[in-house]
């Protein structure tokens, strides 16, 4: 009805006699939302939902320089300015919670992280690409298993009464062992968890740098008389050094999150004293025992510092001539 | 052109299949093993008799089928409840974050939209700062939505990452279909579902499946958040009963073999249970998961 009188002004861009499209300088901000009042409309759930749920939690921080009880509210409770974290950093929980964390993230960091790229590495020496997809097929599968499973299955294999890679163990040293109740072992344990579920699913996207690399290379250096390992050397590994780089600052960056789930399914009585890390620590100080402030407060440091620590991170990919984050 | 450069090959000798090459197809084939033998291992123990499951030491294929743990987890366990909720979660979860993930990115997608940087900043913003574990449990709590499936679902109604990922999808249509549907009076709304949606299956299904698998893999939120068993997913119930049977198996030692409850046999049967429809899902789970990590890899 309206065509002809279509304005040929659209999405602030105009269209040119001939063909090419001009931006159109400054339409006022009340006109243009007029025009394109559905896309605010849209974008209106996902707003209210990041203001209510990511934004208003950051505001409920507050609670970490309060006293909070739930009885007085969030506004009602006394400040106690620094408290919270005062009492944090002296009673001696800090240091307990800064090894486990750290050391579960560094045994993962010289464990778990070459894991992906040495098996990235082998797939790509399969050149029956039936096989390679069997293999990667079966390798993904643990990936998209909750925790819970993986820590049933955990408790099914290991457990001393009938577990049965106990029972192999049993028969070859004579005695069992119980991995699953035994401080000493668990960061152990929860590395060997991370490298089953995820090595497989962590070959992605270093299959994907591999497939950008090219062929022609390795015909040449094969000319040449390059063997297997020269060509992985010089030329696999080169292909995907940029994507070791950035998984590696990504994982530094994130060195304190050692995350919920996992460690809270497997921690126990016997092995707590090397389980509990700045995540759980805040669940077990505010959840179970309702200290709400003093756990903000250990959340927010924790929130603080891996801020930091990505943004860092991100500045060094970048300072290295990576694309960075974002 | 594959063809080619395959007989070139070979006309080299490159396709000969050394010492090395048979260590590497040995040690690939032994990591998938790996990877899978935990679940056939859990799979034929639940079909097993708990007679057997005790006195042989190890197996993998039971010799007296029995589905026994099946017909007992099922009476007594709940599980069939667990497994229906968390089906109707899951469902209801992915749909809801659909809906707000898309709607959410398409306006971010236009260049021209103003505010659009703006918006952007705030939500990356939301991806390195949170307010933590406590503040957003309290809130929710101060929202009413405890014990609600909805507060599993609301939390994370928008995960930016897949936002990004979405509005990155978007931004790769055309140009030109906004301006003709313009042209035919169309409005955003109008474009937005006849024409954007309908183009974007493929990032439809790859979200839908990130967004699904976690609901269906989701322990923790809903042991904060929920109260009543007749609420609980199957991962809650899982865990207690792995839970309940490990420290009854470490301190019971000596229990009837002959008994009722097959102890073992049941835990195996839930957990297979609760992986079988993750199992079913995984074909497609691996195609769009794998395009989904790349479109994010390259993008994101």
């Amino acid at each position: 009805m309206a065509k002809e009188k279509k304005p040929k002004i659209k999405n602030g861009m105009m269209q040119m006699p001939d063909g090419r499209m001009m931006r159109v300088q400054k339409m006022s901000t009340l006109a243009y939302m007029k025009q394109h009042i559905w896309l605010y409309l849209l974008l209106l759930p996902g707003a209210i939902y990041f203001i209510m749920f990511r934004y208003i939690p950051m505001g409920g921080l507050v609670i970490a320089f309060k006293d909070y009880s739930p009885f007085k509210g969030i506004w009602g409770s006394p400040w106690v300015g620094f408290y919270q974290f005062q009492k944090f950093f002296t009673n001696g929980d800090f240091g307990m919670l800064l090894t486990n964390t750290l050391g579960i993230s560094l045994l993962q960091l010289v464990l778990y992280f070459p894991m992906p790229i040495i098996l990235s590495l082998f797939l790509n020496e399969v050149r029956h690409n039936g096989y390679k997809r069997v293999v990667q097929t079966l390798v993904y599968i643990p990936h998209f298993v909750s925790w819970v499973i993986v820590a049933s299955l955990t408790y099914q294999l290991f457990n001393v009464s009938d577990g049965i890679i106990n029972q192999l163990y049993a028969m070859v040293t004579g005695h069992t062992f119980n991995i699953l109740s035994n401080a000493s072992t668990f960061w152990g344990l929860i590395v060997g968890q991370d490298i089953w579920r995820e090595t497989g699913y962590g070959t992605i996207v270093f299959l994907a740098a591999l497939s950008g690399a090219d062929q022609e290379l390795y015909e040449a250096a094969r000319v040449d008389g390059a063997g297997r390992w020269r060509l992985m050397w010089h030329i696999t590994l080169p292909a995907i050094r940029s994507t070791i780089i950035m998984m590696l600052i990504m994982r530094v960056g994130s060195v304190l999150s050692t995350g919920y789930e996992q460690i809270f399914l497997m921690r126990n009585d016997l092995n707590i004293a090397r389980a509990e890390t700045f995540d759980t620590y805040t669940y077990t100080k505010g959840i179970t025992q309702g200290m709400y402030s003093y756990s903000s407060a250990v959340g927010m440091f924790k929130s603080i510092v891996g801020m930091i620590m990505v943004m860092s991170a991100d500045r060094i990919a970048k300072a290295c001539g990576e694309s960075g984050l974002y | 052109m594959a063809k080619e450069k395959k007989a070139e090959s070979k006309a080299r000798g490159v396709n000969k299949f050394g010492v090395v090459d048979v260590i590497i197809y040995l040690v690939l084939g032994l990591i998938g093993l790996c990877m899978v033998l935990p679940f056939l291992y859990v799979i034929a123990g639940s079909f097993a008799t708990e007679k057997e499951l005790t006195e042989r030491a190890f197996f993998i294929i039971p010799t007296v089928w029995s589905l026994n743990a099946y017909k007992y987890a099922i009476q007594t366990a709940n599980i069939l409840r667990g497994l229906r909720n968390s089906i109707c979660l899951t469902l209801l979860g992915t749909l809801t974050c659909m809906l707000f993930s898309l709607t959410f990115a398409y306006p971010l997608s236009k260049q021209h939209f103003r505010g659009r940087n703006w918006i952007m900043n705030m939500v990356i913003f939301t991806m390195l700062f949170s307010g933590g574990l406590i503040p957003t449990y309290l809130v929710v709590t101060s929202y009413g939505l405890r014990d609600s499936w909805w507060a599993l679902i609301l939390i994370g109604a928008i995960s930016p990452f897949n936002m990004v990922i979405i509005k990155n999808f978007f931004q790769g249509l055309p140009v030109e279909l906004d301006e003709a549907s313009y042209m035919d009076g169309a409005n955003d709304f109008q474009i937005f579902r006849k024409v954007a949606l309908p183009l974007s299956k493929p990032v439809i299904a790859s979200i839908s499946l990130f967004y699904g698998v976690g609901f269906w893999n989701d322990y923790f939120n809903a042991m904060i958040y929920l109260e009543s068993a007749e609420k609980f997913p199957i991962q809650i119930q899982l865990r207690s009963i792995i839970l309940q049977s490990s420290t009854i198996a470490d301190t019971v030692t000596e229990y009837d073999i002959n008994g009722t409850p097959p102890d073992k046999a049941v835990k195996m049967a839930c957990t297979v249970i609760a992986t079988v429809p993750i199992l079913i899902v995984y074909p497609f789970v691996q195609k769009y998961f794998t395009q989904g990590v790349m479109v994010g890899a390259v993008k994101g």
